[in-house]
């Protein structure tokens, strides 16, 4: 008798079409105007310091980028962030999940203070990072690496993308903890007690009855950070400006160089095209799960 | 089930020890905000050390850093408000008035979503620059309350839809009609949620960077991109950097904490809660 | 006064129609309880009379006005959900206002109203509580009183004692009965639970697959249900449905059972020789007895006190439930054989309804 609450209305006596209309027609803008101006102006010769230069070109943008080792460059370094962040951020945060569902004292302070980096506006981390930390000569990094005898590492002259990848890590693990322990409270305790029951215990049990319970989250922690870290542009900018040379340049930050330090349009346009066709590889898998969610 | 002593002080300690990992650098920035300037770069580093307040003097003194305040609330509220004035009704509907299509509508919204900036750079900076509204902050809140909008929806949608249907339905007998039952009854019960999503809408919006940096110069310029400035070397007072710091993430740090925990349902479109 | 008239009520989801032509009449005062399994259409049918879901086809009436196209707040009803749905929100006080407000009605005269009910319900101690506060019996008396306070012409109950305990649901069903006297009102009632629909119905409504399977009075539904749905669901333990075959003779009418053993008919029915048939017997109305014609064995014996409960299992598998008012007949394992009074006996066609036992009386000698 019970009706499935997402097919059914409440009752049938009002319209819906005034209420969905402002968002779905300003959605329907947010997402056509640009992207149907992106794809044409991939397609022009536009530059904003040459005004003669203009007119159809093609697939010539999309042919000079292509044979341009920059844009290789940039996507190796993307795809090298992207995978080492994700990396890092799962399996850290994996690691303060499992230790903040443990039962100690002060367990609400601590895990307030292993979420806090996620609401950090991503150009205050850089600046500390890069200053404060990381700084060649007074940073705390340099000090100790000193005090122990070490070489001293100019993080962002010798490691550059490694040193973004640290800093953006470090914004990411407490998104990837804070969904993955939400998901490890839902675990049904009974489930845990009648494994217990059944013999499995310590990492017996974290390996087939926990795991294997958090592996939507994590699919969906991958994916979500995925579509955002695809994007992250402020830690380069502040930090290393995507040098030395190119060696921390992804898509993003190269796509920005092209357009508003060159004002090179239709090249940067058709990079642009480039970083929608493969945010939407892993935006389809995760409209998939989510929209999947939705049947239940 | 009582633990022994020993797995209950690794546990401590384990979680302990990550908390604080993950914490120091905030620790440290906020200890090199009561720090003179030369004390900031002091090697070996200081711990102990007499804390001033000088910094946030010079901070809040040099007017234009409250102008750059102003414009992260102006925005980040600002958009925040325009995006549940619009998402609200949608997502009433969504929840209680379903169509046939409300499940598509829902994935349409969150593939919006998906779309990177930086790909859309080019024309909206066109767009902006021939609209007139490059360093707006009025600009700025039309293009975070877009951004924001589908999770905005999506996550008030999860609220929403966790309201017992019978409950509207014993309003609807007792003579209130939608608007009424919306008034009288979805918003007090939503209330936590509601504030939850702005919250969240809030903090997305403060923290944005990518639009900010590359739309504002210095008139509607918001905290992100101003801290971007001090990237540049004569920018490097790094006790005054960490002060500035410190005020532009101290509220949001606060509106995190208090919503941690709706927050996720938000992040992930309702898939974890 | 309230009448309510359903007229070839039918509803569907799409192509699924959960409800398939309904013709009820329901006299003014009376209290109407719809049973049925779950999934059977019952709940789907209060909610058209409620307003809260749309009539396909065919025409509702109160009062001999219809009604299809009146908004809920409208028709003059009011019901009490399954899970009470109380406005957390709000205090007891509020809850039961809620509609006056709606309404318009001014202060005085909600707090005048919400306080008679209160009365009536003994809740007038909790009135300033919020429904969280309230033990399970509470908030449903919170319930049943936002309905009272409305004063409506037609009260609706779905299943409001499901989620009570055994020990205060029949407190509750006595509170109901006494409720309906009161207020003199017409209440519709839906349940799955027969105990329910026998001890507070004037009239009961069998649903079954989106029909009504019978209407009548509880005692008339049970001592002649029309068909073995009807026969198996009402009436607890369930009547024993025996299935075999029809055998006549010139002077009598038998049903052999798949053991082969023969019980004999009270009448002789129109139906063909060898036609399957099934015989129904209500556990009462099965007595162990040496002269019996069927044979079994005793597998278990549940006491309840004032009743004993013998289950046995027949030759050909079927089990059989005997219900003595005193010790058990048998003990378990024992091999017994039961006797049926032929005129307690139930007869059920290859259809599964009920063949008349008027007809064709087969006179003595």
């Amino acid at each position: 008798m019970q009706r499935n609450a997402s097919t059914d209305s409440i009752g049938p006596m009002i319209s819906t079409r005034p209420l969905l209309a402002p968002s779905v027609i300003l959605l329907l803008i947010w997402m056509i105007v640009p992207l149907a101006l992106t794809l044409w102006f991939s397609m022009q010769r536009y530059s904003l310091l040459d005004a003669s230069a203009g007119g159809f070109v093609g697939f010539r943008n999309y042919v000079f980028l292509f044979t341009d080792p920059n844009l290789f460059n940039a996507l190796a370094n993307t795809i090298f962030l992207v995978a080492g962040v994700l990396v890092a951020s799962v399996v850290i945060g994996l690691a303060c999940a499992v230790a903040l569902d443990q039962q100690f004292p002060g367990r609400g302070i601590a895990r307030l203070l292993c979420i806090a980096p996620f609401f950090v506006m991503p150009t205050v981390s850089a600046l500390i990072w890069k200053n404060l930390l990381m700084h060649p000569v007074n940073g705390l990094f340099a000090y100790i690496s000193r005090t122990l005898g070490l070489p001293v590492v100019d993080w962002f002259a010798q490691w550059p993308l490694f040193s973004v990848g640290v800093i953006v890590a470090w914004q990411w693990i407490p998104f990837a903890t804070l969904i993955l322990l939400t998901s490890l409270q839902s675990l049904d305790r009974d489930q845990v007690e009648a494994a217990r029951m059944d013999g499995a215990k310590g990492l017996r049990l974290f390996r087939f009855i926990t795991l294997p319970h958090l592996a939507r989250s994590i699919t969906i922690v991958v994916m979500i950070e995925t579509i955002f870290l695809l994007s992250v542009f402020a830690e380069i900018f502040v930090t290393t400006a995507g040098g030395p040379g190119n060696a921390s340049t992804t898509l993003p930050f190269l796509i920005y160089k092209v357009a508003l330090l060159d004002y090179n349009v239709g090249w940067a346009s058709a990079g642009g095209v480039i970083a929608i066709i493969l945010a939407n590889i892993v935006a389809y898998f995760l409209v998939r799960t989510i929209s999947h969610n939705l049947d239940r | 089930m009582e633990r022994p002593l020993t797995q209950r002080i690794f546990a401590a300690v384990a979680g302990w020890g990550l908390a604080i990992i993950m914490f120091f650098p905030i620790l440290w920035m906020a200890m090199t905000a009561f720090k003179r300037e030369p004390e900031a770069i002091a090697s070996p580093p200081l711990i102990f050390f007499e804390p001033t307040l000088r910094n946030f003097e010079q901070v809040l003194d040099r007017a234009d850093y409250l102008h750059f305040f102003f414009n992260s609330v102006i925005v980040s509220v600002g958009s925040t408000l325009l995006g549940l004035a619009v998402g609200l009704p949608a997502a009433y509907a969504l929840a209680f008035h379903p169509g046939k299509r409300a499940k598509d509508l829902l994935v349409w919204m969150l593939s919006t979503k998906m779309m990177p900036a930086v790909g859309v750079l080019v024309p909206i900076y066109l767009m902006f620059k021939s609209a007139g509204l490059l360093d707006s902050r009025i600009g700025l809140v039309v293009l975070y309350m877009l951004v924001n909008l589908p999770i905005i929806i999506w996550m008030l949608f999860t609220f929403f839809r966790e309201v017992p249907r019978e409950i509207l339905e014993a309003a609807r007998l007792d003579g209130a009609r939608p608007l009424r039952q919306f008034i009288h009854l979805l918003i007090p019960l939503t209330a936590p949620g509601i504030a939850s999503t702005a919250l969240l809408s809030i903090i997305l919006a403060w923290n944005e960077a990518f639009w900010s940096i590359n739309l504002t110069v210095s008139n509607a310029t918001p905290l992100t991109a101003f801290i971007a400035s001090f990237s540049s070397p004569q920018g490097l007072f790094w006790a005054k950097l960490s002060a500035a710091s410190l005020l532009a993430i101290g509220p949001i740090l606060v509106f995190g904490w208090i919503t941690q925990r709706q927050l996720v349902r938000g992040l992930t479109f309702g898939a974890v809660k | 006064m309230a009448t309510v008239t359903l007229n070839n009520i039918r509803k569907n989801y799409g192509s699924l129609e959960v409800v398939k032509g309904v013709d009820l009449e329901i006299r003014d005062r009376e209290f109407i309880v719809l049973v049925g399994p779950s999934g059977c259409g019952k709940t789907t049918l209060l909610r058209m009379i409620a307003g809260l879901e749309t009539i396909t086809s065919g025409d509702l009436a109160i009062d001999g006005k219809r009604v299809n196209d009146v908004q809920p707040d409208e028709r003059g009803l009011a019901m009490v959900f399954q899970s009470y749905a109380l406005y957390p929100h709000m205090s007891v006080a509020d809850n039961m206002g809620f509609a006056l407000r709606m309404a318009g009605v001014p202060k005085a005269e909600r707090q005048s109203k919400v306080r008679d009910a209160a009365r009536i319900l003994q809740l007038e101690p909790y009135l300033d509580r919020r429904p969280g506060q309230l033990s399970g019996g509470q908030r449903q008396r919170v319930a049943i009183g936002r309905a009272i306070v409305r004063n409506p012409k037609v009260f609706l109950f779905d299943e409001p004692l499901s989620n009570l305990d055994a020990a205060l649901r029949m407190q509750m069903r006595i509170e109901l009965a006494r409720l309906h006297h009161e207020l003199d009102a017409t209440m519709i009632y839906v349940t799955h639970d027969q105990v329910e629909a026998m001890t507070l119905a004037d009239r009961i409504v069998v649903v079954n697959g989106g029909r009504i399977e019978q209407v009548g009075a509880p005692m008339e539904i049970y001592a002649n249900p029309v068909s073995t749905f009807v026969a198996g669901f009402i009436g607890a333990p369930k009547m024993n449905l025996l299935a075999g075959k029809l055998q006549c003779t010139s002077d009598a009418a038998q049903a052999i059972l798949e053991d082969g053993s023969a019980v004999t008919l009270p009448t002789r029915p129109g139906l063909a020789n060898g036609d399957a048939i099934t015989i129904g017997i209500r556990p009462e109305a099965l007595r162990v007895t040496a002269d019996g014609s069927l044979a079994g064995r005793v597998t278990v014996v549940e006491h309840l006190g004032g009743e004993t409960l013998t289950h046995i299992e027949l030759a050909s598998g079927q089990l059989a439930t005997v219900k003595t008012d005193e010790r058990a007949p048998a003990k378990v394992g024992q091999t017994v054989r039961l006797g049926v009074d032929p005129r307690r006996l139930h007869l059920f066609g290859p259809d599964g309804r009920a063949v008349s036992r008027r007809s064709e009386a087969l006179q003595p000698g």
